[in-house]
């Protein structure tokens, strides 16, 4: 039984898997990694998934498009954010708390909208699977990376992107100047407010699009709650990832797959209680944390409001 | 200051209080004999989950029709009550609002139930799933013998299956998830000896996502049957249908979410309990007795996918296995 | 300590009456989305105050809600101060439930006198190993405590299915097909105490006495005094001496211990017994979360988390009571407690904006120091301990 996890079907399985848990993930944690980068902590995520994901479902069932549902959760994903932005920068005020209040806001109107406007559990089409040519027909390799649905594509794609922007360009510096030293930038001429708006509302978008990811794309359903707690572990995996895209990347990876490895225990009928094997992804997540002691430091003014020149 | 503001608090808290003690306490309002039936039903999910809350709205919109309409029957509800104690206060409330009939459609309000009702003697509760009343005689248990159900599915599922491999997804191990499931490898065991079934249990009843990646873990593992039960099985059978697999569902009909790989579902009927507990209360009992729904009274029903051309022999052992359940001839053994 | 502020009272009952306005221009916001819903605003909003306050029962519940809110909201006082954010009160709920439980379910010969506070302190030790952890990983392993106490919820809660269906089970549920994953009941001499005929338990008194004793333990002893100072400048507090890393894991032990509190006076208080429905919600009520927020409503004080937490009690039960009477979707209830909960932390700009202007005056009039660091705590300046 043991033995069968390292069969070429298990591992190829994990692996491919574990990428398709991992893209939800991947967009909310990229978005929040360039909010906290600048100072702020978002806790709403998972109000802005749940509410991003019902945009792009509910429009791409009504529209039979699939890209105006992506859209819709970036609209509304955004908006999510730029009320984040307008309370936390423009009213100052605590951002955890105000991330828990956008979470329940987006939890119980998400819900809200879907008995009111659908009523009932129904189905979409998502996001196919996208055999790239060449490529999926690689042994093991294909079957992994290469025959994921568009979303997920994006989502890998996002990463390089993702440290290009935050290391190798101005905005990059300017969004990491405003989160280390706030009143340097600002005495430099750098807008603080503008720079965090403009991540806290990207931010939001991330969201939006990464509940798209999980409703028009991977699961194809909506129901109330469906994100179920993936926005808080996304936000976790900034930190595991030490505000850094790649970090993120390979802590969205690991929680993912190891997760899908204790789905495989169970199936190989390895016998260890189903509930000790859910716990498994996250007791290792902090493991890994523990034995390679990082010494990177959150970025100095994260959680800490801005105010100009008083 | 400090002690300023400890005053300042103290005097509001206290202001608070008076105000609202100042509030003539509310009466139970005791309703007249003349009205419709008056039910309260407090459920933990949604009312349109697909599967267990669902299943018991269905059936108090289906007596509701029954009895005449809104004139004989009225009911309110408050779903997403997953919070054990906020449905305590909710039961509690109902009941002294009057209702004739409060059900606690969860078998984690049990606790909470058998605490209030001895409170309102003259008012009949109702709840599942389980068989245990406490002995109290205002209490009607019920339970589903999912169990018989799944082992249909398992007969159909081990009969269909080309590769030999059948896959299960559970929330957690226990109580009617449990019994579904365990039926289900029973029915499959006994009907292709030496047939794989993998389960598993995702540890919660709300992670769509993980549940539908162990559906996923499922067909890379070779099954080409699946089922599972409670709420978060939704994607999964979005899953069977991306791959070609055969879905069995359980609790509501699930067939319009995949109407091509559905094969069959076992549907709850609590209809069947509740228009027997309601004769009940009209003839004055209140509670004391426990029901079970199940295929031989009709309160568990096997729904096929008229879509699905199931073979004819197939369905004949379909039927043939409802038949020997309900007749005594097929024992479901469950494992431990 | 200033002495003129505590002359202007009326400024202090504005700012302390501030989150009751913000609660309202919520509910105002609210009324919109009921209309839409087709709903008398007005006769939502009475079933809300009867079911908060309306009778004794509904006030009786609105402090058995505010009970989990003020234990947590003080461990979070403590730990918020010391700049340990600890969002991980779901698990440590859990963990002491489970082990306060576990104390009821073993020594049932013993007086009812004997086993409560022996459950109460174990239920205290489980917070505060599941509270310890993370600030041990913190502390001396640089791991994230926002995403240690996240992970450790998950944990907790599979841990707690994993108990309830097993070792822990009721034997009697045992015997039965239905195996509800729940323990036995407590006996009846180890519940605590009720204020017949409501549900207001014992546990209620000892939250705020609690309360009382944390302010002392932040403002009056040197533990409390260098858990503040390692927040609010971890650097100054360590080149005067202060060993950091041992009150990092202080405030997080600390700040678990009192979850477990509100996590084992559910089970002795409320419930009688652990039941889970597979989340951690079904047991906490989410009251890991919501004592956050209730702290931080109560400006992390542990004194004005008392009304803080009886504010958000009430809105909860409430808002319940409202669903029940309008029969409007629990959901909407949701994103009505996420409104007032953005509001009301929205308008500490104004408490303080007036803080400001207040400091200004009194700072040419003595030429004080204008407070320093963040939480605003203005009226607490770090003083040296007796």
């Amino acid at each position: 039984m043991i033995s069968d996890l390292f069969s070429m079907t298990v591992l190829v399985g994990i692996l491919a898997s574990g990428i398709r848990l991992a893209t939800p993930y991947l967009y909310a944690s990229i978005g929040e990694t360039f909010s906290q980068r600048s100072g702020v902590l978002n806790l709403g995520v998972e109000g802005q998934m749940l509410l991003g994901a019902f945009a792009a479902f509910y429009v791409a069932l009504t529209t039979e498009n699939l890209w105006f549902g992506v859209l819709a959760a970036i609209v509304v994903g955004g908006l999510m954010g730029l009320a984040m932005a307008f309370v936390t920068i423009n009213l100052h005020a605590e951002q955890g708390i105000s991330g828990i209040g956008f979470y329940l806001f987006g939890l119980g109107l998400s819900d809200l909208l879907f008995q009111k406007m659908l009523g009932t559990v129904e189905t979409v089409k998502g996001f196919p699977k996208v055999h790239i040519p060449v490529l999926s027909d690689i042994p093991v390799v294909g079957e992994i990376f290469f025959r994921q649905n568009v979303l997920v594509y994006i989502a890998l794609a996002l990463v390089p992107l993702a440290w290009f922007v935050l290391n190798k360009t101005t905005l990059g510096l300017k969004i990491r100047a405003v989160g280390e030293n706030p009143e340097a930038a600002d005495s430099l001429g750098v807008s603080v407010a503008r720079i965090r708006y403009f991540t806290v509302v990207l931010g939001g978008i991330m969201s939006g699009v990464a509940g798209a990811s999980l409703s028009i794309a991977l699961l194809n359903v909506f129901q109330q709650n469906l994100t179920s707690g993936l926005g808080f572990i996304a936000v976790a995996l900034v930190y595991f990832g030490a505000w850094r895209p790649w970090g993120v990347l390979a802590g969205a990876l690991l929680f993912s797959l190891i997760n899908s490895l204790q789905l495989w225990v169970q199936v190989l009928g390895i016998p260890i209680p189903s509930d000790i094997a859910v716990m498994m992804p996250y007791i290792l997540t902090i493991l890994v944390l523990v034995l390679t002691v990082s010494r990177v430091r959150p970025p100095s003014a994260l959680t800490k409001s801005f105010e100009r020149g008083d | 200051m400090k002690k300023f503001r400890f005053l300042l608090t103290l005097i509001l808290t206290l202001a608070v209080l008076l105000t609202a003690c100042q509030t003539k306490e509310t009466e139970p309002v005791v309703e007249e004999e003349t009205g419709p039936f008056k039910i309260a039903v407090v459920m933990p999910s949604a009312i349109n989950d697909l599967a267990f809350s669902q299943s018991m709205y269905d059936a108090l919109v289906m007596i509701q029709e029954e009895m005449g309409g809104e004139e004989a029957m009225t009911f309110v509800y408050s779903d997403g009550m997953f919070v054990v104690d906020d449905a305590a206060a909710a039961i509690r409330d109902y009941a002294s609002q009057g209702y004739d009939l409060v059900i606690a459609h969860g078998s984690q309000y049990g606790s909470s139930l058998q605490e209030i009702a001895p409170d309102f003697p003259d008012t009949s509760f109702a709840w599942g799933t389980t068989v245990d009343t406490f002995g109290i005689d205002n209490i009607f248990a019920y339970e589903a013998a999912s169990q018989e159900g799944g082992y249909v599915n398992g007969v159909i599922a081990a009969s269909l299956s080309e590769s030999g491999v059948l896959g299960v997804v559970g929330p957690i191990e226990t109580g009617d998830a449990k019994l579904y499931v365990d039926g289900f490898v029973a029915g499959a065991e006994a009907t292709v000896p030496g047939i794989k079934v993998n389960v598993n249990y995702i540890g919660s009843f709300s992670d769509v996502a993980l549940a539908s990646e162990a559906a996923n873990t499922h067909v890379a593992a070779g099954a080409d049957g699946l089922t599972g039960t409670a709420q978060m099985v939704i994607g999964a059978i979005g899953v069977a249908e991306e791959n070609d697999a055969l879905w069995f569902g359980t609790q509501a009909s699930q067939t319009e979410l995949a109407p091509a790989h559905v094969v069959a579902n076992q549907v709850y009927r609590w209809d069947v309990v509740l228009s027997e507990i309601l004769d009940l209360i009209d003839a004055g009992t209140l509670g004391g007795t426990s029901f079970v729904i199940d295929l031989a009274n009709g309160g568990e029903v096997m729904d096929f996918n008229p879509d699905f051309e199931l073979p004819a022999d197939v369905q004949a052992l379909a039927e043939a296995t409802v038949q020997g359940i309900i007749d005594g001839t097929i024992t479901i053994e469950l494992g431990e | 300590m200033s002495k003129s502020s505590q002359e202007n009272w009326l400024p202090k009952l504005i700012d302390t009456a501030l989150p009751v306005f913000a609660t309202a221009a919520a509910l105002l916001v609210g009324a919109i989305m009921l209309l839409l819903l087709k709903v008398n605003p007005v006769e939502a909003y009475k079933a809300m105050w009867d079911g908060a306050f309306g009778s004794q029962n509904a006030l009786a519940e609105t402090l058995v809600k505010a009970t989990p809110l003020l234990l947590v909201g003080l461990g979070i006082c403590i730990s918020f101060r010391g700049d340990v954010i600890n969002i991980g009160g779901e698990g440590q709920m859990i963990v002491g439930a489970i082990l306060g439980t576990l104390v009821g379910l073993t020594l049932v010969d013993w007086p009812g006198w004997a086993v409560i506070p022996i459950a109460v302190v174990a239920g205290f030790i489980g917070g505060a190993i599941w509270g310890g952890i993370p600030g041990a990983l913190k502390a001396y392993f640089n791991v994230n405590e926002i995403l240690s106490t996240v992970m450790m919820n998950a944990i907790a809660v599979q841990l707690m299915n994993f108990l309830l269906r097993g070792p822990m089970i009721d034997p009697s549920q045992a015997a039965l097909a239905s195996k509800i994953p729940q323990t036995a009941r407590l006996l009846e001499a180890f519940r605590l105490p009720r204020w017949v005929p409501t549900r207001l338990h014992l546990g209620a008194l000892i939250a705020v006495v609690l309360a009382v004793l944390v302010y002392f333990l932040l403002w009056r002893t040197t533990w409390g005094y260098r858990i503040r100072a390692v927040g609010q400048n971890p650097d100054a507090s360590r080149y005067a001496g202060v060993k950091v890393k041992n009150y990092i894991v202080l405030a997080l032990v600390l700040s678990g211990a009192f979850a477990g509190l509100a996590g084992v006076m559910q089970v002795y208080g409320v419930n009688y017994r652990m039941i889970t429905d597979g989340s951690a919600s079904g047991f906490t009520g989410s009251a890991g979360f919501n004592g956050i927020v209730a702290a931080l409503f109560g400006q992390l004080h542990p004194i004005g988390t008392i009304p803080a937490s009886i504010l958000f009690g009430a809105l909860l039960v409430g808002a319940n009571k409202m669903q029940r009477v309008v029969q409007v979707p629990s959901a909407l209830i949701t994103a009505l407690n996420g409104l007032v909960v953005v509001f009301v932390v929205s308008s500490e700009i104004w408490r303080r904006r007036r803080q400001k202007r207040r400091m200004a005056v009194a700072v040419s009039e003595v030429e004080g120091q204008p407070p320093e660091g963040y939480p605003p705590d203005p009226d607490h300046q770090p003083e040296v301990p007796a």
